[in-house]
């Protein structure tokens, strides 16, 4: 049977018509044959509309024009529009036929070495994916996530199953890859982000941001979802709605975080939910607990042109020792303030946010020991594993520091096998709930693994 | 209230007047609003681009067009609000080709006072119109965006084939091609004064072909008014 190329350009994606490159006529004879569907773009709820490709329900979110396709008024998605926009009038269409699958024989390729805490949890992992489940993997960062996947992604590919893995960063999807490549070096792998040519492509193994996976539909036997509760994405229904439509309904969803929500972490202690907890780092040496140090109003002093004196001398202290540190502040206005300030102490220090066009640069010139201190508001790329580095926070009362931000932060401390110590200080000018949350946080964790023998000493 | 286009929140009222006189609050936080820059002091006469103190009051470009006999005078003057600033470029780009139409309510007011500054009661408004082809493809025409927020009725009169994206000829071989808009009907233009409505002023050369064929039919004088000097 010779294969239609609507068929196979659309196999596995859901699109706006307007954005299939096939006449009318061709599109036409599909939905009559019947292997092609559609739905509309938005549906009405009681309080607004939906937009069927995002997910997105926020009345504040939409807004209408006067539309020249369909002459009428028309309601749009003004959340998704980077993809394309999508209006009362747009009609999605998707393949309604399976695709076709393949097995992949031994597709493993990884010789490396579990730790005994990433050993169980890998077990857990494929047990999940083999019985279609879903599992939360909560790993303290530097766990090891990563590897943990591994056999579980061996076993789905050994059945033809195809993989996803999902996450709302650029950054991650654009580390992940090689080391996916190495790992199963003949299972064809697509990687889909914004500036990425195989996002139209659906392969047995795809990595994908959250924006591409919009695009796909009812295709993944296998959906892991990275970093669900990364810093500054704690809130991210768009990726939650992209998991549920571009995965099969019986597909297995395992969840990797380091910071699972209260709500998450309430359902796992109660067994509501399944969860495999890897409280130590794969180098066996505990997490650092973070120190707190008041600061006084340091917004006053910053108007002034000043920084509270024990940060400065924080920062004194770290460029006397030549090691390096990252400087956490709440906002923009803020990290420009303070990098000006320390600018004059040492002209080398940058300050970069999640938003500047350089970032990358700045993030490279840190790595490359060129920067002796970064400011900034975000965290910055997973895969930042400066080896020796202190962390400091800069007004940790703010409510954007949120336990799972703040535990995110301290995790940056104490990566690599070969300094696995550091400080990590919140300057605050009033100890909030969040704080002491974080910190309970990393104690737990470092008492967990101790009881359970993970811990080096 | 949410901002516009940083959806951030914000407070909206920031002087007395607006509670006085029940202006419309900004629909831009300070922020966003304070990123657009207006074009404010000594113009070039002709196309309202912004002079250093000492220079003459035609721009080098407008000297230019002045020499050329066909071209010279065919447009009487063009008015931008905006200057074509980062910030200007990553919104357009937002509004016009990702197509979020809304972002228009940000330049109602600097807009409709442009036109009053500039232009005024006298004049009709007609905007630069998109081929079917390209309308289509958008969903919206930018130009009758633009022109809705005028307190003036709007004439649809211009109509425009499409023609290859011109941004990759010389301007001497974009004047020589042929003007891409003609007139559907027999509009009354007959000693009217037309301003031309459109989002971008960046070589003259649009306005300029539209301004050809209302001057051809009757038109008085045309001028344009833009959201943006390029
Ligand atoms: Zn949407
Ligand atoms: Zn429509
Ligand atoms: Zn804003
Ligand atoms: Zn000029």
């Amino acid at each position: 049977m010779n294969v239609s190329p609507l068929l196979s350009f659309l196999q596995g994606f859901r699109l706006p018509r307007e954005q299939l490159p096939f006449s009318e006529n061709e599109i036409e004879d599909a939905l009559r044959a019947g292997w092609l569907g559609e739905q509309p773009g938005l549906t009405r709820t009681p309080r607004s509309w939906r937009c069927m490709r995002c997910g997105n329900d926020d009345p504040l979110r939409f807004a209408s024009f006067p539309c020249a396709r369909c002459g009428k008024n028309c309601v749009y998605c003004r959340k998704c529009l980077s993809m394309g926009r999508i209006s009362a009038c747009t009609r999605l269409a998707h393949v309604s036929l399976p695709l076709p699958f393949e097995r992949h024989e031994a597709p493993l390729a990884w010789q490396g070495e579990l730790s005994p805490a990433q050993a169980e949890a890998a077990m857990a992992v494929q047990q999940a994916v083999l019985d279609s489940r879903e599992l939360i993997v909560w790993a303290v960062c530097g766990a090891g996530k990563t590897e943990i996947l591994f056999p579980a992604i061996a076993a789905a590919l050994e059945k033809g199953w195809r993989v996803c893995l999902a996450t709302p960063r650029t950054d991650v999807v654009r580390e992940l890859a090689p080391r996916f490549r190495q790992a199963f070096p003949r299972v064809p792998l697509a990687v889909w982000h914004g500036g990425s040519d195989e996002r139209g492509r659906i392969a047995s193994l795809v990595l994908s941001t959250t924006h591409q996976l919009l695009r796909a539909y009812r295709v993944f036997d296998v959906m892991i979802v990275d970093e669900v509760d990364a810093f500054p994405y704690s809130v991210e229904p768009m990726l939650e709605y992209a998991v549920s439509q571009a995965r099969k309904e019986q597909a297995s969803l395992i969840y990797l975080t380091a910071t699972p929500s209260r709500a998450w972490q309430r359902d796992i202690a109660r067994g509501k939910r399944q969860a495999a907890v890897i409280p130590a780092r794969y180098h066996g040496r505990p997490l650092p607990v973070p120190a707190f140090e008041w600061c006084g109003n340091w917004r006053k002093q910053l108007e002034r042109g000043r920084l509270p004196e024990n940060v400065l001398s924080w920062v004194l202290h770290r460029l006397e020792q030549r090691k390096q540190a990252f400087l956490f502040v709440p906002h923009i206005d803020e990290l420009e303030a303070v990098t000006r300030i320390l600018q004059r102490v040492d002209s080398r220090i940058v300050g970069v946010h999640a938003e500047a066009p350089d970032r990358a640069e700045h993030v490279q010139a840190f790595r490359d020991g060129r920067v002796p201190l970064l400011v900034t508001t975000t965290i910055l790329e997973r895969g930042v594993t400066v080896p020796n580095i202190d962390v400091a926070v800069l007004g940790a009362e703010d409510r954007i520091f949120t336990e799972s931000a703040l535990v995110q932060i301290a995790g940056r401390v104490g990566r690599s096998a070969a300094f696995p110590d550091g400080d990590v200080r919140f300057f605050h000018h009033g100890k909030t709930q969040e704080m002491v949350r974080a910190r309970r946080h990393i104690i737990r964790m470092n008492e967990e693994a101790r009881k359970r023998g993970l811990l080096r000493t | 209230m949410n901002c516009l286009l940083c959806h951030s929140p914000y407070n909206p009222i920031t002087n007395w007047r607006q509670l006085l006189f029940l202006e419309d609050p900004d629909v831009l936080c300070p922020r966003c609003r304070g990123s657009f820059k207006l074009i404010d002091g000594r113009l070039c006469e002709i196309c309202g681009r912004l002079l250093e103190e000492a220079a003459p009051s035609l721009c080098a470009d407008c000297l230019r067009w002045q020499e050329d006999e066909q071209w010279g005078r065919v447009l009487v003057k063009n008015r931008s609000v905006y200057t074509y600033n980062d910030w200007m470029k990553d919104v357009i780009a937002l509004w016009k080709f990702r197509g979020d139409y809304v972002i228009v309510e940000a330049f109602r007011h600097p807009f409709a006072r442009a036109f009053a500054e500039h232009f005024g009661r006298g004049w009709h408004v007609v905007p630069i119109p998109l081929s079917p082809e390209r309308l289509c493809e958008r969903g919206f025409n930018q130009a009758e965006a633009l022109a809705c927020l005028l307190p003036f009725p709007s004439f649809p009169w211009l109509a425009r084939r499409h023609s290859e994206k011109q941004s990759k000829k010389s301007r001497r071989e974009r004047m020589e091609t042929d003007n891409p808009f003609f007139l559907p009907g027999h509009p009354p233009l007959a000693g009217k004064r037309i301003v031309l409505i459109d989002d971008i002023y960046t070589t003259g050369i649009t306005v300029r072909h539209a301004a050809r064929v209302l001057l051809g039919a009757g038109a008085a004088e045309v001028g344009a008014l833009t959201l943006v000097r390029a």
